[in-house]
């Protein structure tokens, strides 16, 4: 039939040439989409995604001329039994200034847990200002069945931060995470 | 008969009648809420007119050159002019309409300098509300669906508010810019009250905002938006606006039933306190995954349940902290410990269960720490 | 090859090992409808429970195990595959090659299709049920909250991406190389215009979809946390490469559905389809535009300012090339000498209806309107006028326009046109109301709601039974016609209408173009 009158040479070397393009579109959701998003979540600030490292430079000088308050917000994942809280719930600070604050964590179970607290700031457009000198969030945390801990969180809002924000919500999720350890901790 | 008549008119005419088949969107009360309703209207005209226009040509088409009627066709296939004049008109109109979308979309996304700030979490399936305050007692609780099962099941008459009721409303002051920072326990929900104009996603792990202004005391209503599982449509809001004064009332009464929550987890409650308490706790926590008889459905029975009947410390360990890989949540946050106890002591109790067993707000607090 | 050539080997084995693009056209066909017919019937099981407000039929958990299935039946059961059925049929016929480039590859890009929907079906009478969020499965959701069902949905997703891939693979390798002589693509049909697009554009993304569920399966089974925060990752990245697959795909189902038009609207109005070039070029447009569109899906999902704007107004511009089909077809209509046969019927079904669905995706653009609009039943109305009566109507009008062609003999048209009114009517009546109670406040996706919305749900689920039932007396229609239809001979069954595909006997014999054909007309005059 159409051999008699096509090769099919052509046609295998364009569907040889689409299957790359199949494959390769495939391999683009993992090697560009996923590290794009996290790049233009990190620039935009994308639901208020903070670094994950902490803040080296040299602070500037303090910006006294005026005030920013910076609100903390807790918030427990699905099946976290942890109690978790700041100890101020609202601070006014000056940019450029070192700040601090210590949220209390409670494992009021009897079992070894391990928990993420995972940072979101709001607006989003803030997220680029908001630099963390020293966070418990940048591991993950262990506390043994029936302990607490204290975990210091330092920070510096940039004295760039524009000049229409006033107020930054830092909220931190946290998540348990035993289970998924691999470490050597029993899972729960 | 003239009596009848005008009441029959009044009754289409009451406000009932008009939020029943209602047809369009609703202006609501807040300033953008107005103004996307201006916009929705703008658009719709524009469609409209564009559309008249273009279906009168094709129906007149249609009357005129019928085959039928001996219309002979004629065989243009192209014209540049026209061409050129249908690409380039649609886009001036499309850049009229993106000029009023602009800037409404940047009053949507005006969130700073608000004068109250709530903390909203969504939970399968209900909605939890935070009041971020300065200092003082922490106000926060859960909002559940106040619709009866008897009323979704058919088996009793179904209320004016059926399904958009809940046991504890949002309550927000008027004329305060109100900041709400959305953010899901779970899976992702969506916090939506069409009078006031705000619709946010709530993504577990992340923080969303929004925020109103709303003028008028009143009730407003609303629901997830965001498919979340089984129940995603028993999951209302209900917010009441309310004067500045009787919102600093009611959060001064707040803060009063907390403490006397804490309070009352000092003392030893009656068993019928308890079994009272306890039965609310269940139908508004429980009752949606376990029956009202404690027969199961998505959850396992209570009635009979080794683990309800079992060692107590097992027992509250499971309420709460979940069951995790299944759809039992982790209530260990959501219920204060009088609440825990007279739970535990309903089901323990209840159903048939009758294991005689009566838990003290001290014994959870005492297991709690240990 | 040689047995092959006098006609079809007898019995099953003719259909489980056939490379003939007619035999397999007709299998596509044939499944596609009967998928049409299950996601029918989930659909009436939604309406049933819908009719009244408070829970009468099913529980909520099912309800959204219809919903779910429904979505995915309809999407990549029912309108992908028939669209691939037709261009099997036609693509050949209308360029004059004698069958699909790659025929072995056709046969199993169809036969790997109806295990996948096994499966999927199958997992209704699973443990915790069949998939319950939704035919858009966002994460979380769909990954730690969902039923163990999940990974054979995950699989079955993969294997039908690979059939679409394959197929589009054979349409564009067909395409390219095995035109007649002297068919060069500006005297292409827009129909294999439209298709060429297509198949690009599933090449394109549906390895995106399958990189999207192949993430869901690590997630689930493999410890990794593309799309939870606790381990790094964000249920929002989910949403984004869903939609950056999703949005071209719903030009995937609609840019067929174009070109099913743009063959048919000539043929009754006998006259040449206006502006041949500059259709070529939308369909260009749409499709490219299609890639930077994504985001209009999530304007609630709190985006930066500047992305919520790019893409309100790249999606805005799709009203454009879209308002230049609309705009060429009339012009085709006008002065015409126009005559109403059902094909034609549910051509003008289409238009009337689409373009009301283009207007509604419009409004849906403007990102402060969509904060009220969004997943709200103002989106089911208007993508099911997009869906239903823009890809199913256009997908019938084809099979009544081509029938008489592939088998030879003339269906009903009292039927025919009994039951196109039937669909209209139905259609509307269903749909419509669905604007209302969306703006009014109805989200989507709930088995039971407030009673405000009860009397237009009722209206709505009132129609929705008409044109179901509409579609039976449209399968009776079509076995009837092929069983004992009136016998028709001329090769033109129509007089208007134009294409190599007419110029072959009727009915088509089960080879057609083994010596290459003239190719007569200039472009635009199809």
């Amino acid at each position: 039939m159409s051999s008699l009158r096509f090769s099919r040479v052509p046609a295998i070397d364009t569907a040889l040439k689409l299957v790359t393009v199949a494959v390769a579109m495939f391999a683009f959701v993992f090697v560009v989409m996923v590290p794009l998003y996290n790049v233009l979540c990190d620039a935009l600030g994308i639901n208020g995604k903070t670094s994950s490292q902490a803040y080296t430079a040299v602070p500037a000088a303090v910006d006294e001329s005026r005030e920013v308050t910076v609100q903390f917000v807790a918030v427990n994942n699905d099946g976290m039994p942890w109690s978790f809280t700041p100890d101020t719930r609202m601070m006014r600070v000056n940019p450029g200034s070192a700040n601090g604050v210590v949220f209390h964590a409670l494992n009021p179970t009897d079992a070894d847990m391990v928990a993420q607290a995972i940072p979101s700031i709001s607006p989003s457009r803030a997220a680029a200002y908001f630099h963390k000198t020293e966070c418990f969030c940048f591991d993950q945390q262990m506390l043994e069945g029936q302990s607490s801990a204290e975990m210091p969180l330092q920070f510096i809002v940039d004295k760039d931060l524009p000049a229409d924000i006033h107020t930054i919500t830092l909220s931190y999720t946290i998540f348990d995470v035993t289970g998924t350890v691999t470490d050597g901790l029993a899972s729960r | 008969m003239g009596r009848v008549f005008s009441g029959a008119v009044l009754a289409f005419l009451s406000p009932l009648a008009a939020a029943q088949n209602q047809v369009n969107m609703s202006p609501g009360v807040t300033e953008i809420g107005a103004d996307i309703f201006e916009l929705h209207m703008l658009i719709m005209w524009i469609c409209v007119v564009i559309g008249v226009a273009v279906f009168a040509v094709m129906f007149y088409s249609i009357y005129a050159h019928r085959k039928s009627k001996g219309h002979q066709a004629s065989q243009f296939h192209e014209s540049t002019k026209v061409e050129v004049a249908w690409t380039v008109v649609p886009f001036l109109i499309l850049i009229a309409m993106a000029v009023p979308a602009t800037s409404t979309l940047l009053e949507v996304y005006d969130n700073d300098e608000a004068e109250l700030d709530i903390l909203i979490t969504g939970y399968q399936w209900k909605w939890k509300y935070e009041y971020l305050l300065e200092s003082g007692e922490p106000v926060a609780f859960f909002s559940n669906l106040a619709t009866s099962q008897e009323e979704i099941y058919n088996t009793d008459k179904k209320g004016d508010n059926y399904l958009l009721e809940v046991d504890e409303p949002l309550v927000i002051p008027t004329n305060t810019k109100v900041r709400f920072l959305v953010t899901a326990n779970d899976v992702i929900h969506s916090w939506w009250v069409p009078e006031i104009a705000v619709k946010r996603d709530a993504i577990p792990g992340f923080i969303n905002e929004a925020w109103t202004r709303v003028p008028e005391e009143g009730i407003y209503r609303g629901q997830c938006t965001e498919l979340c599982g089984a129940y995603h449509g028993f999951m209302p809001v209900e917010v009441h606006a309310v004067s500045r004064d009787e919102f600093d009332a009611w959060m001064a009464a707040k803060r009063g039933a907390a403490a006397a929550q804490t309070q009352l987890a000092m003392q030893t409650l009656s068993v019928d306190d308890l079994m009272d308490q306890g039965k609310a706790v269940y139908d508004s926590a429980c009752l949606a995954c376990h029956g009202a008889q404690g027969q199961g459905g998505i959850g396992n029975a209570i009635a009979g349940s080794a683990v309800v009947m079992g060692d107590l410390s097992n027992h509250m360990a499971v309420v709460a902290k979940g069951v995790s890989g299944t759809a039992m949540q982790a209530f260990g946050g959501q219920l204060n410990d009088v609440e825990m106890a007279a739970v535990l002591t309903y089901q323990r109790n209840a159903f048939g269960n009758n294991t005689g067993d009566v838990v003290q707000p001290g014994d959870v607090n005492g297991m709690k720490n240990g | 090859m040689g047995e092959h050539h006098h006609g079809p080997a007898q019995g099953i084995s003719r259909w489980l090992f056939t490379t003939n693009h007619k035999d397999i056209g007709t299998m596509y066909l044939w499944f596609s409808f009967a998928m049409f017919l299950l996601g029918g019937f989930f659909a009436m099981v939604i309406r049933a429970e819908l009719f009244q407000p408070g829970m009468q039929l099913v529980e909520p958990g099912f309800f959204n195990q219809m919903t779910t299935l429904h979505g995915l039946v309809m999407v990549f059961g029912a309108i992908m595959p028939s669209f691939v059925g037709l261009a099997n049929w036609l693509i050949p016929m209308m360029i004059g090659a004698p069958d699909m480039a790659l025929p072995r590859m056709n046969n199993w890009s169809f036969w790997i299709l109806p295990p996948a929907f096994l499966m999927l079906a199958s997992t209704l009478f699973m443990e915790g049920g069949a998939p319950a969020f939704g035919w858009t499965f966002y994460a979380p959701l769909s990954t730690t909250y969902a039923a163990p069902s999940v990974t054979f949905f995950i699989f079955a997703i993969h294997i039908l991406g690979v059939s679409s891939i394959m197929g589009s693979i054979n349409i564009i390798a067909t395409v390219m190389n095995m035109r007649a002589p002297g068919m060069t693509y500006m005297k292409m049909p827009l129909f294999v215009w439209t298709w060429l697009i297509t198949a690009f554009l599933l090449v394109a993304v549906m390895p995106v979809l399958a990189g999207a569920v192949t993430m869901m399966l690590m997630d689930i089974h493999f410890g990794t946390s593309f799309f939870s925060a606790a381990g790094g990752g964000d249920p929002v990245l989910f949403q984004h490469i869903f939609w950056f697959f999703g949005h071209p795909e719903v030009y995937i189902i609609i840019l067929p559905a174009f070109g099913v038009v743009s063959q048919i609207i000539p043929a009754f109005s006998r006259k040449p389809l206006f502006g041949y070039a500059s259709m070529v070029y939308a369909t260009a447009s749409i499709a490219f535009l299609s890639f930077i569109v994504w985001a209009h899906h999530m304007y609630t999902v709190g985006m930066p300012i500047a992305g919520e704007l790019f893409f309100m107004y790249a999606t805005m511009l799709i009203a454009v090339p879209t308002g230049v089909k609309v705009f060429n077809w009339i012009s085709t209509m006008w002065r015409g000498a126009l005559s109403f046969e059902t094909p034609m019927l549910f051509c003008i079904g289409f238009l009337i209806l689409f373009t009301l669905g283009g207007f509604t995706g419009l409004m849906l653009s403007i990102a402060p309107a969509d904060f009220q609009y969004h997943d709200t039943y103002f989106v089911v109305a208007h993508f099911h006028y997009v869906m239903v009566a823009g890809a199913v109507f256009s997908m019938t009008a084809a099979v009544y326009y081509w029938l008489p062609k592939w088998c030879g003999r003339m269906y009903n048209e009292a039927m025919g046109k009994t039951h196109f009114w039937i669909s209209f009517i139905g259609f509307n009546i269903t749909f419509f109301p669905q604007h209302f109670v969306g703006l009014a406040g109805m989200p989507r996706r709930i088995p039971d709601y407030a009673l405000q919305f009860a009397d237009f749900n009722m209206m709505s689920s009132i129609g929705a039974f008409i044109y179901g039932a509409s579609q039976l007396l449209f399968l009776y229609n079509v076995i009837a016609t092929v069983l004992a239809g009136k016998p028709v001979s001329d090769e033109k069954v129509w007089d208007g209408a134009e294409g190599l595909e007419w110029t072959v006997p009727t009915p088509a014999p089960y080879h057609t173009f083994e010596e290459p054909p003239a190719v007569p007309k200039p472009a635009g005059t199809i």
